[in-house]
């Protein structure tokens, strides 16, 4: 390297990175001084954090790929539209939150600061140029994952999740980190630009090459939450405090979009047979298991768990048609499935109430009857999720099986939209639920201005944009061209 | 003549939006809320009548089209159209809704509003069903449409009405996902031709390979069969008709039923015409297994409404028979009049369908809201006490049975003539529903309408309400008009058909 390092750090590139960390070191700080009564303020500061990171990656908006830090770090459109997405994404489980957890006396500056830590890490994520910065911004959004889970310190169930997330996501990242040395070993580099040319010249075929993928694809699947690496998911997800299980359905899949993309299509490209290969079975796998197993749950978290587990299988379907098509097909499937999961877990947040969390899906009975504008809600996120049009699901269902269908694996899409129609029939039962059965209650609902109207956009947005799903599919096109 | 503002649009959107105005109205004014729903439906019937008296019977091509970009990125036009073979369908779909909107009148009185706007909104979406002309937007209304359907048997149906409308549903969904499949198949073939495209006329121009053909042939069997239902994937219709409410049973009777046979016509035919050639006697097995075994299956019955879901299910076979007959008659002989006629009679019979299975589930309905029960034994004689209604019973039974001069008789002797022109064994059996349809039907009509009075509250059961006689009367003209002369009908449909026999007659290999 001829060319002297300070030259290329190109500092301003991270900008939106810095001003996070910036912005999370002083709402610490400010928290520390802030008695229960005025934690309003972390949860402002919180947001205008989010929307000061939005500015700032608006305003360094780039048209094409600038790396910065020697290459270890990258920008570019793809990376700013899953950033701006993931603020989004944050803000909107904050805000959804907010209520929910002052009731449950859990209003605390921790849960927005570690939801900003964990943002950073899928911001580094994003970003990575390296496999040391994917490693880093891994572990950064993992930790601070674990930590939320156990953030309710009285519940004993949530500290076993958290331990088990713990104790399961080391392992994920011990395998994650011994397949990047195996790689670094074979190609001299960490590079994932360089790491693309030097595959090449060693082979693709390479049995050490090989080797080290199975591992880094093992983690990719860990953290995705794909069958068989997806035993936490369920665990995770009916442990956490129901804000948590929100936060961690949501955001951290744009994180694992992130690396997957990162690491499988941009670093180790010319190895697509071999990886296409591992997620076929992955993918297979997860929309079996998860679309099986989610058919014997009565909890709705464990129950969206698993169908979790079942979309992760169809974000690899278009992953592993390793075309340019296919990897635009997994981010609209990605943001899509963000938009409906966020939506289906404030639902509980909504019904639940002092001393009572409505998570069991017997929870919703007769909700129709209670409050039409909300069973019509949910139900537009059900059917949204089971990937029936006109809404929002079914078109990132066909743009991921447009692309499999384009490398030539039509029985790997007839598999699926057979496997939907099993995941059909457990949406379709909190439906049935909230429409076909009497209330056995006669508690109203009556959360708060801000959840209600929230819920309200999101629910109409699953609708809107199932109706003129142009625009998103257009900007998932334009960003990965 | 063509209109300068887009009609088809109106008649699928103007019940969709009476139908959210309804919802956001509620339960609180439902006088109003009735009105709003009657309005809505007989504008849009009214509107319906427009495409009859201006379409253009010369012309094979679409008419009244409308196209606007939808989703560039998947080439996906929102472009509508009907042709001879649509728009009397979709007449039907506006004739029927209003007269289900003035049967349930006052007799819902669980959530009316969400009542009439699920079929409102079912209304527009079905109507989409048969003007789209781009694939994908087709597929988008065939799936939205189970949506209300879903509910409204869930909610407005009998007791098993959840296991109902769960087989109704997954049923339907699992048949068409494979129909996606296909979809996005073609779709890339056109990409590769050199212009990606949804557009149902390009997949019909699109050279396919045999083995290609063949494969989406059967999903799309799977897809249309499941929905005409034909013979074994029929299991779902009885279920779902004896659990539905009356308004309920009569769409699914009349029109979701007819969506099968229009996909057959639509996308089978012409798309694959010759796996369609090659599989044709599996189809015409099937059909003539449907207008046999069915036939003795529905003398069997004890529920009235099961009783005419398995009628359907034999009649409709002989919807599948015409139209596939149409390859018998090509391949044997190059018999292009009776595959028409095949084809013809089909189409005949699918519209007289929908109006005699309709007026018999209204019919049921009629004898329901006075008894509770579906039970034929728990009728008997009621034409001591409901004289005009056994007079209706009567005229649409005989329909049913295809006794000359209603409307049931010409689809049927349309499909009976054209396959004797295929084959004497086919016609015989074909011929055989005409002893079946006479046994159940008749049968049926024996031992609840005839006879003395059974029991008090046949007894206490009182004639026809001016609503009721309402709806029977009109279908009863209908039934009548269409019975001695179908000749408006055939003659709209007449370009259509011979252009799908000139199509089908092209091998695309």
């Amino acid at each position: 390297m001829t060319e002297p390092v300070i030259s290329s750090l190109n500092l301003a590139t991270a900008s939106a990175e810095i001003f996070m960390i910036a912005a999370i070191c002083v709402i610490l700080l400010v928290d520390v001084f802030l008695s229960d009564r005025s934690r309003w303020v972390t949860y402002a500061l919180s947001l205008l954090a989010l929307a000061g990171a939005a500015a700032v990656t608006l305003h360094l908006s780039v048209t094409g790929r600038v790396s910065a830090f020697d290459g270890t770090f990258v920008a570019d459109p793809m990376g700013e539209v899953l950033k701006l997405f993931a603020y989004g994404t944050v803000a909107v489980a904050f805000m959804y939150s907010r209520e929910y957890l002052k009731r449950a006396g859990l209003f605390k500056g921790e849960y927005f600061i570690l939801g900003l830590v964990v943002l950073l890490g899928i911001m580094v994520i994003i970003s990575a140029g390296s496999l040391i910065t994917v490693y880093i911004g891994v572990e950064l959004m993992s930790l601070a994952l674990y930590a939320m889970v156990a953030f309710d310190r009285d519940s004993g169930v949530a500290a076993e999740s958290a331990m088990k997330y713990f104790v399961l996501g080391a392992i994920a990242s011990g395998l994650l980190l011994y397949g990047f040395s195996i790689i670094y070993g074979m190609t001299g580099t960490l590079q994932l630009d360089e790491l693309a040319v030097a595959v090449r010249e060693v082979g693709p075929d390479k049995l050490g090459l090989v080797f080290g993928l199975v591992f880094i694809v093992a983690g990719v699947a860990f953290k995705f939450g794909a069958v068989p690496f997806h035993m936490w998911v369920p665990d995770v997800y009916h442990g956490a405090p129901t804000p948590v299980t929100l936060f961690i359905g949501s955001a951290p899949k744009i994180a694992s979009y992130a690396l997957a993309i990162r690491v499988l299509a941009e670093g180790l490209d010319s190895m697509v047979a071999s990886w296409q290969t591992m997620l076929i079975a992955l993918s297979v796998l997860s929309m079996i298991i998860g679309n099986v197993v989610a058919i014997a749950q009565t909890n709705l978290k464990r129950m969206l768990a698993y169908s979790t587990i079942s979309h992760v299988g169809f974000i690899l379907l278009g992953i592993l048609a390793g075309t340019p098509d296919g990897y635009r097909a997994a981010m609209f499937y990605t943001i899509t499935y963000v938009i409906m999961s966020i939506g289906s877990f404030a639902m509980i947040l909504l019904l639940s109430r002092q001393g009572f969390e409505a998570d069991r899906i017997e929870d919703f009975k007769g909700l129709n009857r209670k409050s039409p504008w909300f069973a019509a809600v949910m139900m537009m996120l059900m059917f949204s999720t089971a990937g029936v049009p006109p809404f929002l699901g079914f078109w990132a269902k066909l743009a991921v099986l447009a692309a499999v269908v384009n490398v030539e694996l039509v029985w790997l899409a007839t598999v699926a939209v057979v496997l939907a129609v099993v995941a059909a029939f457990y949406y379709l039962r909190v439906i049935k639920v909230m429409y076909f059965d009497e209330p056995t209650d006669s508690v109203v609902v009556d959360a708060g201005g801000t959840l209600r109207v929230l819920l309200s956009l999101n629910g109409l947005a699953v609708l809107v944009l199932g109706i003129f799903p142009g625009a998103l599919i257009d900007l998932c096109a334009r960003v990965l061209p | 003549m063509q209109f300068t503002w887009p009609i088809l649009s109106v008649l699928i959107w103007l019940p969709i939006v009476g139908g959210v105005a309804l919802l956001v109205l509620g339960d609180r004014n439902i006088a109003l809320g009735r009105w709003v729903a009657l309005i809505t439906t007989a504008v849009t019937f009214g509107l319906s009548t427009l495409l009859y008296t201006n379409f253009d019977a010369t012309t094979a091509g679409m008419q009244f089209v409308e196209k606007l970009a939808w989703i560039p990125a998947f080439s996906a036009w929102y472009s509508l159209g009907v042709d001879g073979i649509a728009m009397p369908l979709i007449i039907l779909t506006t004739f029927v809704t209003p007269l289900v909107v003035i049967a349930a009148w006052t007799v819902i009185e669980k959530r009316p509003a969400q009542y009439f706007a699920a079929f409102l909104i079912l209304e527009g979406l079905m109507t989409g069903v048969f003007a789209a002309t781009d694939a994908l937007l087709f597929y988008v209304l065939w799936e939205a449409m189970l949506i209300p359907m879903f509910i409204i048997i869930g909610v407005w149906g009998g007791a098993r009405r959840v296991y109902a409308t769960l087989k109704f549903f997954l049923y339907t969904f699992l048949g068409s996902v494979l129909m996606l499949v296909s979809l996005i198949y073609m779709y890339l073939k056109t990409c590769d031709a050199g212009q990606c495209s949804y557009a149902i006329a390009d997949f019909q121009n699109l050279p396919l390979a045999l083995n290609a053909q063949l494969l989406i042939f059967v999903a799309f069997m799977v897809a249309f069969a499941v929905k005409v239902p034909m013979w074994p994937v029929h299991t779902w219709l009885p279920d779902a008709h004896v659990e539905a409410p009356t308004g309920g049973s009569v769409i699914l009777a009349a029109i979701m039923l007819k969506m099968g046979g229009y996909g057959f016509l639509r996308f089978s035919l012409p798309i694959t015409p010759d796996a369609s050639a090659e599989l044709d006697w599996l189809i015409i097995s099937m059909s003539l297994i449907a207008v046999v075994y069915i036939g003795f299956v529905a003398i069997a019955q004890k529920d009235m409404k099961k009783l005419i879901a398995y009628s359907s299910v034999a009649h409709m076979g002989f919807v599948t028979l015409g139209s596939f007959l149409a390859f018998d008659l090509l391949q044997v002989n190059g018999d292009v009049r009776g595959a028409a006629m095949g084809i013809d009679g089909a189409m005949v019979q699918m519209i007289s369908h929908g109006l005699i299975s309709g007026a018999l589930f209204f019919c049921v309905g009629v004898l329901y809201d006075r008894v509770h029960s579906r039970e034929i034994a728990a009728y008997g004689g009621v034409i001591n006490t409901m004289p005009i209604f056994g007079a209706f019973a009567v005229l649409f039974a005989m329909a049913n049975s295809g006794l000359p001069a209603t409307s049931g008789f010409v689809g049927e002797f349309l499909v009976i003539l054209a396959s004797f022109r295929a084959d004497f064994w086919y016609a015989f059996l074909a011929a055989v529903t005409l002893i079946l349809g006479a046994a159940y039907t008749l049968w049926l009509v024996k031992r609840v309408i005839f006879g003395a009075v059974a029991n008090d509250n046949v007894a206490a059961m009182t004639d026809l309400n001016g609503r009721e006689f309402f709806v029977l009367g009109i279908l009863a003209v209908a039934v009548l008009l269409l019975g001695v002369w179908p000749a408006p009908l055939l003659d709209v449909m007449r370009p259509t058909v011979e252009h799908l026999v000139q199509q089908i007659t092209v091998s695309k290999l």
